[in-house]
């Protein structure tokens, strides 16, 4: 079943739809795969082999019987461990959940599944979505399937390396500061994260509530606009998910943005980024300017990146961020006290502080302390206008450039990721260069807009280098159809990683 | 100590009232108390991984509907923050609050105070705020072995209502809390009962003390979670009595700068207060905006509309019911300690009925029927028209007192009949008739010799002998005769 395998979700379901293939055996083949390739690559935490066959084998049952399946009809999706599903576990990668079991079901998951997905299982990740290597997962570290020595990125490793290697045709993951684009990044593959809202967050174990959204990790940007459409939308369980109709962002995914006027911020084509990725950007650049598309240089100054002497990088957008994420989680991970669900210690000896503090210590793994510590301190009496309430001040700040920046352009084209996929360890030791990954993604979180990343070359390393393009608040459309105009004139995505399941 | 000594006690109180919503504040789950435990509960409520709370606006609207009545400022903008504290009946350990910006401020509550010496004034207390948040579940040490925690009242819209320190005695403080459970009664808010938690007093104490020309302060304490009038009642005293005993002690080092505020506990067994750890003070509960939810804007509109359904508040009505239908001032409290009552006897009185006949039949047997059921005289099931139309009836010699009364109690039991047909049903109706009022009289004397030979002598059993007739009479005619009448013809027969 290799041709399935190599197919897109789109393909796939296309071919599930005509008889080619059917469900049964594109769910077999992705399960087959899993089994073959996951003992090196670690991307699944959890597999509903069971149920996804069942699941699969009821789409074959309705396309015999005449009826339609839906928009993904009998396309196998993985989800990453953070979206509850009211069946299996959902474990953030945590020995905190290692055993919860949800009782619902994620709305994001649910309407992949109305709309005829097949629930492969979930995707390792770091542990609370809180990295950017996948190595801070209680689990297992995820390897790069272009080269299992390096990291795929994360923390929606599991689910980028999964879909990068061949495993499943697309994932959902999620992105705080960079969770989808950065993974998507290193293991040469299309990473969506729609606008704050656009997508209900109802089910998602939050991290960072105000910056949380959920996408698609696909192999191409056809897939992106596919499963966007199906996940996005209104959820009267999610207050702050936008209440507005969503556009068929497949049907137009091939219409190019004529004209296209592409911002190229300042303040991110600096010494700060490595130069072959550099080099690469500017090539794409230029190929979009070759069809037709117009350059315009654009300023982000809050988002500008400072190198000091002894090349340490900092950046506003990285300190607001990691303020306003830590002092969000160190609230959202409260609750997980071994009281009603979760890990508790059985040290505790009857006294409620010490089981309290002990599940804590005991459940919780270092980086997630680190922030839980970190957050509870800015929101701390006397601190928090220091830290909280400034943060949320540059916030506005960095929203804005990105309002003035889209006066003049319909797209940002930027960097994804400083560096391609590094060495597994490299950074374990050095929590500030593991937040330096989020450099150029995480702006556009604080600003709650939409981003893409694709890939667009591979280094002379033979490791995927990616391009971020940026879009105004709901220009979804746009910026899938700049991805897309780029993907049909570039052969970026016809690479290969080493490790694939086809 | 010398006699100069002025002693004024300065109180403020934090009331927490439930609010009476069909649903919880942020989830859907049924806003319900005394069903078995953690059976109203759902993943927004029990704080589970991912789940999101959704603002329940019947409940901002009931908190706007107490704020506006407290002629509290409601702002065009509020929001929601986290309250962040570690407790196992708080599933998320935090608790979904307003911190800067609540629904109401500076407001105000005149409050009938009735003094020593009887004399009713009223006192006018000071809102400082008011703000809606979730109520948090409830430990329970009763069942097995170890604590369990009962979520079903957890994430239930509970209104904190804080006053400035305004009142000065423990009959202030009393009536001022009596006076705002009658007020979220009034407008429906919340059924603040007591025994079910649904009102808690958290009242802050302490003494303002006037001496040899130096003003004292004492430390001003915290007592948390008070269930009862009783309890309240018994802190705030047993706390002026102890402050001034300790104050006496030592006036210099008793004193709010070097004691500061300190929270201490209510002893019901030993109705007393009890020192508790400073760490409770040390808090810090980390407030921030709730991400999960977004800012509530107030219209022009909104708060016109649930300003609009507030209608007469309890003082007011008081006082009309003196001053247009002559009440005495008990009378006139009695039927507006809820609104219900109040309502019935206006929709009486609209029939044209006098408003004294109607306050008889309702603060009689509507009082004892009331009381025996544990509701509101308004809540026994009789309607206006037929309060009216009784107490006409009554008005009118149709029928008697005590016929009255067993008519009010048969409307009060659901009888569909109107008071006239009940009246002529059970032949409730005044003879007038004399010649069958002489017929029974003549009958009763004829039937009790002994009594009549009692009746008319002058022993001393004469009394009862007569009263002994009137009764045999009453009973022939089924309580239809009219007593006065009865009483004038058996007088007349025996002379
Ligand atoms: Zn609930």
């Amino acid at each position: 079943m290799t041709d399935a395998l190599d197919m897109t979700a789109t393909q796939l379901r296309d071919a599930i739809a005509a008889g080619d293939v059917s469900a049964g055996e594109a769910t077999r083949a992705c399960l087959d795969a899993i089994e073959r390739t996951d003992g090196q690559l670690a991307c699944f935490n959890e597999v509903y082999a069971d149920r996804a066959t069942q699941q699969a084998d009821r789409i074959d049952q309705r396309l015999a019987a005449g009826e339609s399946v839906g928009a993904l009809g009998g396309v196998p999706v993985a989800v990453k461990d953070n979206m509850c599903t009211a069946y299996g576990r959902t474990t953030c990668a945590s020995r905190m959940l290692a055993e919860f079991r949800a009782p619902y079901t994620a709305t994001a998951v649910t309407k992949l599944e109305a709309a005829g997905a097949v629930i492969l299982g979930k995707t390792n990740m770091d542990e609370f979505a809180m990295g950017s290597s996948t190595e801070h997962s209680a689990v297992a570290p995820t390897r790069n399937p272009w080269d299992t020595s390096r990291v795929p990125g994360g923390s929606s490793g599991g689910s980028a390396a999964a879909v990068a290697s061949r495993q499943c045709p697309a994932a959902l993951g999620s992105d705080t500061g960079g969770s989808i684009r950065q993974p998507a990044a290193l293991c040469g593959v299309v990473g969506f994260k729609p606008t704050y809202g656009r997508v209900s967050r109802y089910g998602l174990v939050a991290f960072g509530s105000s910056l949380d959204q959920i996408g698609p990790v696909t192999r191409d940007v056809r897939d992106a606009a596919l499963l966007s459409a199906v996940i996005a939308g209104h959820d009267p369980h999610d207050s702050t998910s936008i209440d507005r109709p969503v556009p068929d962002y497949a049907a137009d995914v091939h219409t190019p943005v004529e004209p296209l006027r592409i911002g190229m911020p300042r303040e991110w084509f600096t010494d700060a980024l490595d130069g072959e990725i550099a080099a690469a950007l500017r090539r794409a650049a230029k190929t979009y300017e070759r069809h037709g598309a117009e350059l315009v240089h654009v300023s982000l100054p809050h988002s500008r990146i400072d190198v000091a002497d002894d090349g340490a990088l900092s950046s506003y957008a990285v300190s607001c961020y990691y303020i306003v994420c830590m002092a969000e989680a160190s609230s959202n991970l409260a609750r997980y006290d071994g009281v009603q669900y979760g890990h508790r210690t059985d040290q505790a000896g009857g006294d409620i502080v010490e089981m309290l503090c002990r599940s804590r210590a005991e459940g919780f793994g270092e980086e997630v302390k680190r922030r839980v510590m970190l957050g509870t301190y800015t929101l701390s009496a006397g601190y928090y206008d220091a830290y909280y309430n400034k943060a949320l001040k540059v916030r506005r700040l960095i929203a804005r450039d990105f309002q003035q920046a889209f006066e003049r352009c319909d797209v940002l084209l930027c960097p994804a990721t400083p560096s391609v996929a590094f060495e597994l360890g490299s950074k374990t030791d050095d929590p500030m260069a593991m937040y330096l990954q989020d450099i150029y993604t995480n702006s556009l979180n604080l600003a709650g807009l939409p981003g893409l990343s694709l890939p667009i070359a591979l280094s002379d390393s033979g490791l995927p280098i990616g391009m971020q393009l940026i879009g105004p608040a709901l220009g979804e459309q746009t910026v899938l159809r700049a991805a897309r105009m780029y993907e049909t004139i570039s052969d970026a995505a016809d690479h290969k990683p080493s490790v694939t399941a086809s | 100590m010398s006699d100069d000594v002025i002693i004024t006690p300065i109180i403020g109180l934090e009331i927490h009232v439930e609010l009476a919503t069909a649903t919880k504040m942020f989830c859907r789950c049924a806003n319900r108390f005394g069903d078995e435990p953690n059976t109203h509960v759902c993943p927004v409520c029990l704080g589970l991984p991912g789940a999101l709370p959704v603002m329940n606006a019947a409940a901002v609207e009931l908190a706007m509907t107490v704020a506006l009545a407290l002629d509290c400022t409601v702002p065009d903008f509020t929001k929601w923050d986290r309250k962040g504290y570690y407790y196992p009946d708080l599933p998320k350990n935090y608790q979904i609050s307003q911190y800067d910006l609540p629904l109401g401020a500076r407001g105000r509550l005149a409050v009938p105070v009735t003094g020593d010496d009887g004399v009713v004034t009223t006192k006018t207390v000071r809102v400082k705020r008011a703000h809606l948040e979730e109520d948090a579940g409830k430990n329970i040490h009763d069942r097995g072995a170890g604590t369990g925690v009962d979520l079903n009242r957890a994430g239930v819209p509970l209104l904190e209502i804080v006053s400035e320190p305004d009142m000065n005695g423990v009959a202030e403080l009393l009536a001022y809390a009596r006076a705002m459970q009658r007020l979220v009664r009034w407008l429906g808010a919340s059924e603040a009962n007591m025994q079910m938690g649904q009102m808690r007093f958290e009242p802050n104490i302490n003494l303002n003390i006037e001496s040899g020309g130096r003003t004292y302060k004492t430390p001003i304490v915290e007592v948390k979670n008070l269930n009862s009038f009783r309890a309240l009642e018994r802190t705030c005293a047993f706390e002026i009595q102890r402050q001034t005993a300790e104050w006496r002690k030592d006036p210099e080092g008793f004193s709010l700068e070097t004691l500061g505020k300190q929270n201490r506990g209510y002893d019901d067994a030993g109705e007393k207060t009890v020192f508790q750890r400073e760490k409770e003070e040390a808090h810090d509960y980390r407030y921030f905006p709730d991400p999960d939810l977004v800012p509530v804007t107030i219209s022009d509109d909104w708060r016109e509309t649930v300003g609009g359904t507030i209608g007469e508040l309890p003082l007011a009505r008081r006082q009309r019911f003196c001053d247009a239908y002559g009440l005495a001032p008990a009378e006139a409290d009695a039927l507006t300690q809820d609104a219900a009552t109040g309502d019935l006897l206006d929709a009486a009185v609209a029939t044209g009925a006098e408003p004294k006949r109607c306050v008889n039949l309702l603060l009689g047997r509507g009082a004892a029927m009331a009381n025996e059921r544990d509701c509101a005289i308004g809540a026994l099931g009789v309607t206006g028209v037929a309060l009216g139309a009784l107490a006409q009836m009554i008005d009118a010699g149709e029928v008697n007192a005590t016929a009255g009364e067993k008519i009010f109690a048969a409307l009060a039991d659901g009888d569909a009949d109107s008071p006239r047909q009940i009246a002529e049903r059970d032949g409730l109706l005044a003879v007038r008739d004399s010649g069958q009022l002489a017929a029974w009289v003549d009958a009763a004397i004829a039937a009790n010799p002994q009594a009549v030979a009692d009746a008319t002598g002058d022993g001393k059993k004469q009394k009862k002998a007569f009263g002994f007739l009137m009764g045999q009479v009453m009973q022939k005619s089924r309580g239809a005769a009219q007593p006065s009448e009865v009483q004038k013809l058996l007088s007349e027969k025996l002379s």
